[in-house]
């Protein structure tokens, strides 16, 4: 296998930066931290927990607002416990949502144990044989058009994105999850968000 | 032939609820025709019943109104999702059709189904109980109210009394 050079937080920051309308769900543990990192922002949820809901959440909302860009980033251990929301939206296929999978192949929250993916589990395949356009992106210069396909292309799309396995410093969005979901439901519905 | 399916659906209509999920028990059926046939609804099949949580939750930040269908055995498989209506206050409603009650004839549905109100309760879960079918409107109809305009979750429980037992070809 070759090793990953990418940096994780280089990466979300040039998916996050001018975001515009983008909507975002980030997955538990090290890709919420990387969100945070890259500007903690009423129109990213960030998950703290119910681990392998992150694509699922970003498919209620991309239904929800076939109109905007809805991006899921989250990390290799939390899509793997949600594989089966991979084949769900495949039925769906929204156009407007992409996936980026930052895939460091392990565990960062509990200790940097090994998934699947450093087993040579391939979520890309899964991904493509569940009926998004997959790619995995390895190298800087890769991600400017990642970039251009979460902005602009025709979903679902999955990035495998592999990211070097290191522990980073945390930055933490706020904790309080009735406020996450309020902040962002007034910044995307305004008026309408208490109805 | 049964019409409380043909009332939850307009219920549901009624109540504003956009997306509908399942993974799929004899006993939701006809609902389940009824929302597929219905252009004003986005019915999304599911692999497992804790995707539906996850859903609904994003649709919520998106500006609408989802409901869950599913059989009790599902109701285990959600128990960590649940974290989501919990702590965030996410509305939910689910409509679970009860196994493992009256006439079960599978043992295997038994332990999970006994279990499953106690289940959503431990996870924060307010639980209605329907079992009669003149009732079916009403009742989902006062669950989507205390769901989305109380920001609870709530799952009707429809009695297996209701919806009939499977025979596996048993003779009686």
């Amino acid at each position: 296998m070759r090793s990953a050079e990418l940096d994780r937080r280089k990466v979300v920051r040039s998916l996050l930066e001018r975001r515009g309308a983008l909507l975002v769900v980030a997955g538990l543990g090290s890709a919420a931290w990387d969100c945070t990192a890259a500007g903690d922002h009423p129109l990213t949820f960030p998950l703290w927990g119910a681990m392998g809901s992150a694509c699922m959440m970003g498919l209620g909302l991309a239904l929800a607002q076939p109109k905007r860009r809805v991006l899921v980033v989250t990390g290799d251990g939390e899509m793997l416990m949600g594989l089966g929301s991979l084949a769900t939206v495949g039925v769906q296929r929204p156009a407007n949502l992409a996936v980026v999978v930052l895939d460091n192949e392990r565990y960062g929250e509990t200790g940097m144990q090994k998934t699947h993916t450093a087993y040579g589990v391939d979520l890309g395949a899964i991904a493509r044989a569940c009926g998004f356009e997959a790619r995995i992106v390895r190298k800087s210069a890769e991600i400017a058009a990642m970039r251009s396909g979460v902005y602009r292309g025709r979903g679902p799309l999955f990035y495998q994105v592999k990211v070097t396995p290191e522990t980073l410093p945390l930055a933490l969005p706020p904790r309080d999850g009735a406020y996450l979901k309020q902040r962002f439901r007034e910044a995307l519905l305004g008026g309408k968000s208490t109805a | 032939m049964a019409v409380w399916p043909d009332a939850i659906h307009h219920a549901l209509k009624s109540q504003g609820v956009r997306q509908v999920s399942y993974v799929p028990d004899a006993g939701h059926k006809r609902l389940i025709e009824l929302c597929h046939a219905d252009k004003d609804m986005t019915v999304v099949p599911l692999t497992t019943e804790e995707e539906g949580i996850g859903l609904a939750a994003g649709a919520w930040l998106g500006g609408e109104r989802a409901a869950l269908l599913m059989q009790s055995s599902g109701v285990g498989n959600c128990v960590n999702a649940l974290t989501l209506a919990a702590n965030c206050a996410f509305p939910l409603l689910a409509l679970v059709t009860m196994r493992g009650e009256r006439g079960e004839l599978n043992p295997w549905q038994i332990p999970m189904g006994q279990a499953a109100p106690d289940a959503l309760r431990l996870m924060g879960v307010r639980t209605m109980r329907l079992g009669r079918a003149e009732e079916a409107g009403a009742t989902v109809a006062a669950a989507a109210k205390l769901a989305f305009e109380g920001h609870g979750a709530v799952a009707v429980l429809i009695s297996q009394a209701m919806i009939g037992v499977k025979s596996f070809g048993d003779k009686p």
